[in-house]
């Protein structure tokens, strides 16, 4: 249940959307993508009200990733990936459809399997090549609920990367969810922290993600330390508070 | 913000050119294989039909008498185009062929495009590979609508049951219609009473467990009304019920015809919607698919083709479980290509099924829902010991 939300994301930005378990990060981003629908208020894009559109409009203005994914068995990830051109066709794919699927394929690297099945990939592959299904939906809204819980490390800092320079290239907004506080510093444009169905602060990273924040919203004790790179975020134990305390 | 290595912008000229290259080579290389699988899709396609037209034939010239396929062709020509073809060498070939192996061989046809057709439809809508008309109830349920109609309607209407009349120059009747009314409205019962039972988050088997149940009580009605009936009727219900196609007659299968293919363009129609449904519900409704209304739509047209084609077959098990099972393997899970392909692979299967089954205990005919339970029971059961089979779609 969440209310009161109010936010804006320009287009070229990676807004990140931070919170704890269950603070509403989940029903904001399937409100925004048509999966479930709001019971008041509005969406606007681009000044006009997303509630009013048809479903084929709004398919090609917002692309979803969702926390869970599975597929139906012998779907290959090609298959998987022609989904996205759904909003665009009526039974049949042009030439033009499978050049932006063997793109968003390249894009994010699983071309190489586009002929297997894709509950046969590992956790990653299979992120990505639902990653590429939303690419292929060209819309000009990318909304990735928790896109890099299962990436190893190698693999969360790639596709962070590749949506970054994606975003900047098509001038495409991405709103994220995120659990990794690093990954957003690190990529985000903006940040939006939720609590309790509401926006505890938003703003750039530098400014949201203070030790305050993570003591306020997380409860856990945390230093955001600088280096050469950039900022960082430390956090400690209930077990290293004790230490402390002895000490 | 922090460094960020191999970002596009900063590539060097020369970078930017080989990765363009690279890019147009991996693009013809994507292409190559999409045509290659498209070519199989329909190569596929194209075998089953031939496979099903060889069934077919085959179907109408084996039998008590055995007919030689050339002539059974010259038959079946000179129906279709009487002063173009001429007829067999012997009248009774004709005779045997037009009035009574047609009827039923198209009836047979008619009954596997059908459940196939069903099954591939109830399995993309559901998620589910274990669904299909017989093991969600369907097919019970629908009979019992029909056993309900065979045995009381007479009773209650009176002579109006038995009357026919020509529309459009099809024979028409009210005993075949309200048998199909009946069915449907029960089929529909059972496949609304799975889905209350099994809610929406429930596991595939709980969904097939229902299934089963409800398959149940829908028997015991089927036992009651074979109970209540006279001995005409109970021996009526008692051969259709088996699956025995000797209530194969022109007047069911005109009826059969245009109601099954209005729903299978129907279905067709569908079948890109029902491909997103396999990578989830939430990402069909992102692609702009209304999920909920596809599903209770294509449930009731997969419920009105199998109550239509069970009201005349009665009870044929498995078929719509095992044919879009091997389609997918053969073919992958493109709703478009594998909705036709199992239909004439599940025609095909019935078509030769039928054929043992008129010749294994010659000069008797088994009724061939015997040989499918027993084929499809084994299918069944490989398919659920198989490794992995709960990741299968």
């Amino acid at each position: 249940m969440i209310s009161d939300i109010s936010f804006s994301a320009e287009s070229g930005e990676l807004v990140s959307i931070l919170g704890p378990n269950g603070c509403g990060k989940s029903t904001l981003i399937k409100s925004l993508c048509n999966v479930m629908r709001p019971r008041s208020g509005r969406i606007d894009i681009d000044g006009c009200d997303i509630l009013g559109k048809t479903p084929d409009e709004l398919a090609k203005l917002i692309g979803y990733v969702p926390q869970t994914i599975s597929s139906a068995g012998y779907t290959t990830v090609y298959d998987l990936v022609l989904i996205g051109r759904r909003p665009y066709v009526k039974w049949n794919y042009t030439t033009e459809d499978l050049r932006i699927v063997a793109d968003s394929m390249i894009t994010m690297n699983v071309n190489a399997y586009m002929r297997q099945d894709v509950n046969n990939l590992s956790g990653g592959q299979r992120q990505r090549a639902f990653i590429a299904r939303a690419l292929a939906q060209q819309p000009a809204f990318y909304v990735f609920d928790e896109p890099t819980s299962s990436f190893d490390l190698r693999n969360q800092l790639d596709t962070m990367r590749i949506m970054k320079s994606l975003i900047e290239r098509e001038n495409a907004c991405l709103i994220v969810a995120l659990h990794d506080l690093n990954l957003a510093i690190r990529y985000s444009d903006k940040v939006i922290v939720l609590n309790d169905g509401g926006i505890y602060d938003m703003g750039t990273p530098e400014k949201v993600i203070t030790p305050t924040m993570i003591k306020d919203v997380y409860g856990v004790k945390a230093d955001v330390l600088e280096d050469s790179h950039g900022l960082f975020v430390r956090s400690y134990d209930d077990d290293d508070d004790r230490m402390e305390d002895r000490a | 913000m922090t460094t960020e290595s191999g970002a596009p912008g900063k590539m060097s000229e020369s970078e930017l050119i080989v990765r363009e290259m690279q890019d147009d080579i991996e693009h013809n290389r994507i292409e190559g294989q999409y045509s290659a699988s498209m070519h199989t899709k329909w190569m596929f396609l194209l075998a089953m039909g031939v496979v099903c037209l060889i069934a077919f034939v085959c179907s109408l010239a084996l039998g008590s008498v055995d007919v030689p396929i050339l002539e059974t062709l010259k038959a079946l020509g000179h129906m279709i185009l009487p002063g173009v073809i001429e007829g067999p060498s012997q009248q009774y070939y004709s005779d045997i062929i037009v009035n009574s192996r047609i009827p039923r061989t198209v009836l047979c046809l008619l009954t596997g495009i059908s459940l196939a057709a069903a099954g591939t439809i109830m399995q993309g809508l559901l998620r589910n590979p274990l669904v299909s008309p017989f093991t969600l109830g369907v097919s019970t349920a629908a009979s019992f609508g029909a056993a309900l109609s065979i045995v009381f309607f007479p009773a209650i209407i009176g002579a109006a049951y038995y009357e026919t009349w020509e529309f459009l120059g099809l024979s028409m009747s009210v005993k075949n219609i309200l048998i199909v009314i009946l069915s449907f409205v029960f089929g529909m019962c059972s496949i609304l009473l799975v889905l209350k039972v099994s809610k929406k988050d429930a596991t595939r088997t709980t969904l097939v467990l229902s299934g089963v149940v409800i398959s149940y009580l829908f028997q015991a009605g089927i036992s009651l009304s074979q109970y209540l009936s006279d001995d005409e009727s109970l021996r009526t219900i008692s051969n259709w019920l088996m699956g025995g196609m000797w209530n194969a007659t022109w007047s069911a299968v005109t009826l059969m015809i245009p109601i099954i293919i209005l729903c299978l363009i129907y279905l067709m129609k569908t079948s890109i919607d029902i491909n997103s449904l396999s990578a989830g519900d939430d990402i069909a409704k992102n692609v702009g698919v209304d999920v909920n209304s596809l599903r209770k739509r294509g449930l009731i047209v997969s419920t009105l083709i199998t109550s239509t084609c069970v009201a005349f077959s009665g009870v044929i098990g498995f078929i719509g479980l095992m044919a879009p099972h091997m389609t997918r393997m053969a073919i992958g899970n493109d709703t478009r290509f594998v909705l036709p392909a199992s239909a004439l692979m599940g025609a095909s299967i019935l078509l030769f099924s039928d054929i043992v089954a008129r010749k294994i205990l010659y000069p008797d005919q088994l009724p061939v829902g015997i040989i499918l339970y027993v084929i499809g029971g084994i299918f069944f059961i490989w398919m659920v010991t198989r490794k992995n089979w709960g990741s299968r779609l």
